[in-house]
């Protein structure tokens, strides 16, 4: 009964979505306020009845309700119930149901936080995040119903979820993905209603920089769970694979980086309208096309989930629909006509389109290499994967221009920053990031080109940042000026660091990385940089649904032990999957990684030991990067509750 | 006319969106039908477990064989190994085609896992791959005793392809031979 009620409420939550699409558009074109009106009850209606649905199914799923095709094949009555809820999300169906959840989430609050915004405003923000709820709840009911009842043979277990999804990083990585995906609908939807207003003024860049801001934050944690997912359950201590679903997702947020930046241009001086409107379509679009190479199997990855080309050509159409009717509406209505205000080379202007330039070519060579193999395939039949050097060396150069750009652009001013200010600022923050880059080139003992190159382009970012915070406070003073600066710009700085940080990471990381596999009796020990690995074979495990070996490893640095650890080689007997559990030792400066691999004749294993130096800095400053946009986006001046008609906006119009 | 290049994000969606279209048509498991039936490409490379011996396509002739296209930075032909290995016990004969690797890490991988290979092609530059159209490892080819490629097999093969998909495939080889 419950997983009826559950479809049922799906229905009803489309009806609702179908009627806040349309009603209040029509009536936003009417200017009629009882059919604008209607958006938010809408709203509102299909946000509960969605809550609702989500319920069944968790409930189907909690109660081991078997008869429910979807509980039968992804959950088992041994899995421990955290796991057993996180795998209402573990496949198609049920995060599709997940994704439009959290769509009528994002609505839902839109509709109760927008409330300064015009009336024909928000009906036609609410109605454009309606049409993309009505197509996404068309998909799922129509193709992917994960209410679908088993009526014969009913098993009397279930599958069980897919071993490598049983993980902690694995139960926050989804829903983290689609918050942040689906919130740049919000974005998208704002752009539309400035376009269909005709009002392509600064006003609708304010409204819609904290959702992107927030949205972003939330892909950005997202992106980083999953390379920490990758790294520790995929159990051979790579973080990232230039992967097609990896890459789906990595492109929003590229581009929604470059957004939150034109946005503020766009805000703040009223330039780059058009591109910021194109950008925000672009974010959105990306977004759905991530959903598209991931749902319909299109691109061939190790993540291969739902291969059905009716679910495929749906997504296609739907996207369309909505990416291709808001570029006809953007040609149509955007303005070629430069923008009024002028600005110098050396503004605040100049280096946010620099770095609007170089995150849209970056996103721009991942999607290349990310659909290159499919254009060869439909074009000649050849078959062919674009490996990482090709993305590594697109996308390192680009990023080292984007740090060097980066510092200046948090020192310049909006119109234009007079160029002797601005080298008697950066003068020394370039001396001392030279003597720093040349220091560790010439103290470390496997001096490298890029390690230098990292430390040099980090200290430039950070360095430029202090000054740039001791400027702001040299009229109040340092004590009296610091609690005076806005959220917005910590949250600026902060990100700023996070970007430092992560490429500091990563770069520290792959030069550094010492690696063996090895086979290795009990008893016998490796040495292995610094340290002393010994193997102390390994003895049998019983997990609450695998069962396995545990091995144990002993690292010993300088006759101390360090750490004890306990690699695992799990069998899963329901899906009949092996998974490998590596055992990491974490540190600041190094995490130490040994990963069972194959046991071999004499009680001997395969192991894999690696040393990984500063890997945490990768997601240390993808998590920076996040918290510094949250921050931002709760800043006072996006609080206030009516906002006033800009100044910048009344010059320009 | 200046407003004519508003619409280049239009026209440049629509072509992708062909593309994708296509796209969700394409089996990446197909075999290129242009290699079925052609002989194994002509190669000279040096051998993996001697590096000073130079093997050709004579050396893979003359019975039925798998060429299995390998690599160690491929994790899935890690899984693949051991399978290979029990194949390699129950006397199928495997080749390998050593797939752009390091030659050092293959010949330790195959020290640490056992060869199950009776030869190792070196293909350090990935010049073979290219004529045999290998687009990721784990790839593999089924060749008959004149040397042509009669089956290709895309992805890790296991326990259960080897049983339901292939097995049949290496038999009717055979048979042809004794026939």
């Amino acid at each position: 009964m419950i997983p009826e009620l559950g479809l049922f409420a799906l229905i009803l939550a489309l009806c609702l979505a179908f009627v806040q699409a349309s009603i209040p558009l029509v009536g936003a074109w009417r200017d009629d306020w009882r059919w604008m009106m209607l958006a938010r009850p809408a709203a509102w209606g299909q946000f509960m009845f969605l809550v609702f649905s989500f319920t069944c199914l968790a409930h189907a799923f909690l109660t081991d309700d078997f008869t429910v095709a979807y509980v039968a094949q992804n959950s088992n009555s041994m899995l421990p119930w955290y796991y057993k809820f996180s795998a209402i999300w573990g496949a198609h169906e049920g995060s599709m149901l997940l994704w439009v959840l959290i769509l009528a989430g994002w609505t839902f609050a839109v509709s109760l936080g927008a409330r300064q915004l015009p009336e024909t405003m928000l009906a036609r923000v609410l109605s454009v995040m309606g049409i993309i709820s009505t197509g996404f709840l068309l998909f799922l009911i129509g193709t992917s119903n994960p209410f679908t009842r088993i009526l014969e043979n009913i098993p009397a277990d279930g599958h069980d979820l897919n071993p490598l999804l049983q993980d902690i990083g694995l139960i926050v990585h989804p829903p983290m993905l689609y918050m942040g995906y689906v919130g740049f609908s919000v974005a998208f939807a704002f752009a539309i209603a400035a376009l269909l207003d005709g009002k392509l003024d600064a006003a609708w860049a304010r409204w819609s920089r904290p959702w992107t801001t927030v949205a972003w934050s939330f892909l950005g944690i997202g992106i980083a769970l999953g390379s920490w997912w990758a790294y520790a359950e995929l159990g051979w201590g790579s973080w990232w694979f230039w992967d097609p679903v990896e890459n789906a997702s990595f492109m929003p947020w590229l581009v929604g980086a470059a957004l939150i930046h034109s946005l503020a241009a766009t805000e703040k001086r009223g330039v780059f309208k058009s591109w910021t409107v194109l950008l925000a379509i672009a974010t959105f679009s990306l977004s759905l096309l991530g959903t598209f190479l991931v749902r319909s199997g299109v691109l061939t990855s190790v993540h291969a989930f739902a291969t059905d080309p009716s679910r495929g050509v749906f997504v296609l159409v739907f996207m369309l629909t909505v990416v291709g009717g808001s570029l006809t509406l953007f040609a149509l209505r955007a303005t070629a006509v430069k923008s009024q205000a002028s600005f110098g080379i050396w503004s605040r202007e100049t280096l946010l389109l620099v770095n609007n330039l170089l995150l849209s070519v970056a996103a721009a060579m991942i999607l290349l290499g990310t659909l290159y193999p499919l254009i060869l395939d439909a074009l000649t039949g050849a078959k062919l994967s674009v490996g990482p050097p090709y993305f590594n060396a697109m996308f390192v150069p680009l990023m080292a221009l984007l740090m060097a750009a980066s510092a200046v652009g948090m020192l310049t001013r909006w119109r234009d920053t007079p160029t002797r200010w601005l080298g008697r600022m950066l003068a020394p923050v370039l001396a001392v990031s030279l003597l720093v880059a040349l220091t560790v080139a010439t103290q470390h003992d496997r001096s490298n080109w890029a390690v230098a190159g990292v430390c040099l382009l980090a200290t430039w970012i950070m360095l430029a940042g202090l000054r740039d915070i001791f400027d702001k406070t040299r009229h109040k003073g340092l004590f009296k000026g610091l609690p005076a600066l806005s959220r917005s710009y910590w949250g600026m700085h902060l990100a700023h660091l996070g970007f430092a940080v992560c490429a500091l990471g990563a770069v520290l990381t792959t030069v550094g990385s010492v690696e063996r596999e090895q086979r290795m009796t009990p008893g016998t020990s490796i040495k292995l940089g610094a340290y002393n690995f010994a193997f102390n074979g390994v003895t049998q495990l019983q997990g609450p649904n695998y069962i396995g070996d545990r091995g144990s490893v002993r690292v010993m640095k300088d006759g101390h032990e360090v750490a004890m650890l306990h690699p695992e080689k799990r069998v899963y007997p329901v899906q009949q999957a092996i998974m490998t559990e590596a055992a990491i030792q974490g540190g600041f400066t190094r995490d130490l990684f040994v990963a069972l691999g194959e046991p071999l004749a004499d009680d001997a294993w395969a192991v894999r030991l690696q040393i990984k130096p500063f890997v945490r800095l990768i997601w240390l400053g993808a998590t920076m990067m996040a918290l510094g946009g949250l921050l931002a986006a709760t800043d006072r001046r996006y609080r206030a509750r009516k906002i006033e008609p800009t100044l910048n906006a009344g010059i320009i119009e | 006319m200046k407003k004519l290049f508003l619409f280049l994000p239009l026209a440049l969606f629509l072509s992708i969106s062909i593309l994708l279209y296509r796209g969700l048509f394409l089996d990446p498991n197909r075999l290129p039908s242009a290699l079925i039936g052609m002989p194994f490409p002509h190669f000279t490379l040096p051998s993996l477990d001697s590096p000073s011996d130079i093997l050709s396509s004579a050396d893979v002739k003359g019975r039925p064989a798998l060429v299995n296209v390998w690599a160690t930075w491929c994790q899935s032909c890690r899984q693949e190994h051991l399978m290979l290995n029990k194949l390699a016990d129950q006397g199928v004969v495997i080749y390998g085609v050593n797939y752009k690797d390091v030659r050092a890490n293959a010949q330790h991988l195959l020290r640490t896992l056992r060869n199950p290979y009776r030869l190792n092609i070196e293909d350090a530059s990935g010049t073979l791959g290219l004529d045999l159209g290998v687009y990721g490892a784990p790839e593999t080819f089924f060749i008959d005793a004149q040397g042509i490629i009669r089956e290709k097999y895309v992805g890790v093969i296991d326990e259960r392809v080897w049983q339901e998909k292939l097995a049949p495939i290496y038999e009717m080889l055979l048979r042809e031979v004794t026939q």
